[in-house]
């Protein structure tokens, strides 16, 4: 977790955890709680930001099963998007603006992950929205693939509009999915080689010169200079 | 050798030709339209392939990817107040509103508030930019079907819009202003007169769009019925914004969202259309300009005084965490997923976009219509190509 700046920040913090002690969210509980049921082994973990978000974390092979039950029995017919995230930490270094490149050392790397809400086991994890346009909740879905080029089933029987979405998941992380009807390539050229949203893809106009830009997180003269050293920005 | 490589060539020959026989005996030959990459009613660089069969269309597919720019790479290499300046060129007629949940994103991370006068005055520069954004399209999807008119007049009055917008952000399309914690300046000297002489005129660019166009008889048979979208499929596809509510759906983040901005302290009106065929669409459009100019009226009369700028350390390290807000954009819902790991960058920014999800229904919808209705329905959806490629 990262320290706050003055203590100001703190103190608001406080406050708010203290709120959300307080803030009871029985609608959403309630439904995690039924989808928790409804899914039995499959579901591995949520979590329930009171008043505002849903996270679900469901197994690979109930990625289908998941989208058909919220689908049918909690009316969650508006489909929002699906996207993946690549957990691997950056070779290239943190910012891809350090002055040395980390070493190409896999073993580091891989123990290094760190996933985010709702945690996570693999290095590629799907995300996926649905949201509920009646009663205006909306809900995240994870779920962690294995191995280093995924196949995951499609969600076109249930929603027709993951189409897009699953060809741009194809050719910007290389996770295929089995029954699409078309997985070919949607913006890049067919024969582009490499996972361009995948974290060890070099953004090579960056590699080749530093973004100019980046001077301007420069401290001021007075200010501490330990949050410098930690995000290792030398310029 | 080359006896059988011959004798299979005119094997190959001889169902060719009694292929093309039976195509013209039984039923007309298919054609493949190329409509695009530069057509007029793709708004950019869409290109449709589609196949016809007589006037009608077969199945359409679209080519994307002409302007893809990659800015989901992008914002992985910028710090947090860069990434407004790359997200202004996502939908560029209505440039302000996408930095608007970029941002709410990045404070409900950092459990930033802005404070209300500068909750107010982005209130207004966001409705400001969807007057622009559909001004346009009013005006634009006339001079598709055929009437050059109103297109001039949609320049002519968005025009005095932007001129609002640039002399408080400093920019007509890309304003950057939008900081975390508040926005960057405050409003100049004279402007809540300017604009609301300003609104006036969008008023009777309203009317005038009320008679010209919906009113007007060819316009009507070209858009009454054609290319309807039931309110279940819209919904699965991801339909959003103006064109799911012509289809019934009385669903409008300003309202239900209840994010960051203050729609909830203003009186207006959500309009749904029960039709959803492409008139629907213009209509409900046509009175989405006329509550946005309420709204900013309102907004006019009620902004609250005190500071525009949360307190905010200088430098800009989001929390560690996650967080997807989206807002009602001029062209539908867009949101911003953030993973942050505390770093000065965001590790990921998922941009859904509305024009993907609303222009991905275009193989599903311009099924079986005839060609001229092909410009129509596009139209209709309304899409920028910078909301599609990102």
């Amino acid at each position: 977790m990262s320290s706050p700046d003055t203590t100001e920040e703190g103190l608001v913090e406080e406050s708010i955890e203290s709120q959300e002690d307080l803030i009871i969210d029985e609608e959403r509980d309630v439904l995690v709680e039924s989808i928790k049921k409804d899914l039995g082994s499959d579901f591995i973990d949520s979590h329930v930001t009171p008043q505002i978000d849903i996270w679900i974390r469901v197994t690979q092979k109930a990625w289908l099963e998941t989208a058909r039950v919220l689908f049918e029995k909690y009316e969650m017919s508006f489909f929002n998007f699906l996207s993946a995230i690549d957990w691997k930490p950056s070779p290239f270094g943190r910012d891809m603006d350090a002055a040395i490149d980390n070493t190409d050392d896999e073993v580091d790397i891989e123990s290094e992950m760190e996933w985010g809400v709702t945690g996570g086991e693999k290095r590629f994890q799907l995300l996926a929205r649905v949201h509920n346009p009646v009663t205006n909740i909306g809900i995240n879905i994870k779920a962690d693939l294995e191995g280093d080029f995924p196949e995951v089933e499609t969600w076109i029987p249930v929603y027709p509009g993951a189409n897009w979405h699953e060809r741009e998941v194809m050719e910007m992380f290389g996770i295929s999915f089995t029954n699409h009807p078309n997985m070919v390539n949607l913006y890049l050229p067919t024969e582009f080689e490499g996972n361009p949203l995948r974290k060890d893809f070099p953004l090579l106009s960056r590699r080749a010169k530093p973004w100019p830009g980046i001077v301007d997180v420069e401290l001021m003269p007075g200010e501490d200079d330990d949050e410098t050293e930690e995000s290792g920005e030398e310029t | 050798m080359n006896l059988e490589a011959s004798t299979q060539q005119l094997s190959y020959i001889a169902n060719q030709a009694s292929d093309a026989r039976v195509n013209i005996e039984l039923e007309t030959e298919g054609m493949t339209l190329n409509l695009g990459p530069q057509h007029p009613a793709t708004h950019g660089t869409l290109r449709i392939i589609v196949r016809l069969d007589g006037e009608q269309v077969v199945s359409a597919e679209p080519v994307m990817g002409y302007m893809h720019r990659g800015y989901e790479k992008l914002t992985e290499v910028r710090t947090y107040p860069q990434v407004t300046t790359l997200v202004n060129r996502i939908d560029w007629l209505g440039s302000f509103a996408n930095e608007v949940p970029f941002i709410l994103a990045a404070e409900r991370l950092m459990e930033v508030e802005a404070p209300p006068r500068a909750q107010w005055i982005r209130t207004a520069l966001f409705e400001l930019s969807r007057i622009a954004n559909v001004v346009l399209f009013l005006g634009d999807m006339a001079v598709q079907l055929g009437a050059t008119t109103p297109v001039f007049y949609a320049f002519r009055d968005r025009e005095f819009v932007l001129n609002q917008i640039e002399s408080v952000t400093g920019g007509r399309f890309h304003p950057n202003f939008d900081r975390i914690g508040g926005i960057k300046d405050d409003l100049p000297k004279g402007w809540i007169q300017e604009t609301k002489d300003v609104l006036a005129r969008i008023h009777s660019f309203c009317d005038e769009m009320q008679d010209l166009v919906v009113g007007n008889e060819i316009f009507q048979t070209r858009t009454r019925g054609i290319g309807i979208i039931p309110a279940d499929v819209g919904l699965s596809y991801g339909l959003s914004g103006a064109n799911i509510r012509s289809s019934g759906v009385d669903w409008d983040l300003r309202r239900d969202g209840g994010v960051g901005l203050i729609h909830d302290q203003l009186d207006w009106k959500v309009w749904t259309h029960p039709d959803g065929d492409s008139f629907a669409r213009y209509w409900v459009r046509l009175q989405e300009v006329r509550e946005s100019c309420k709204m900013v009226d309102q907004i006019l009369d009620g902004i609250p005084s005190g500071p525009i700028m949360a307190k905010v350390p200088r430098i800009i390290k989001v929390p560690p965490g996650e967080a997807y807000v989206e807002t009602e954009n001029p062209l539908g819902v867009m949101g911003y997923y953030i993973v942050s790991k505390g770093d000065l960058v965001p590790y990921r920014v998922k941009i859904r976009s509305a024009s993907f999800n609303n222009v991905s229904i275009t193989p599903w919808v311009l099924k079986g219509v005839y060609v001229p209705d092909v410009i129509s329905i596009l139209a209709s959806l309304y899409f920028i190509l910078g909301d599609i490629d990102r």
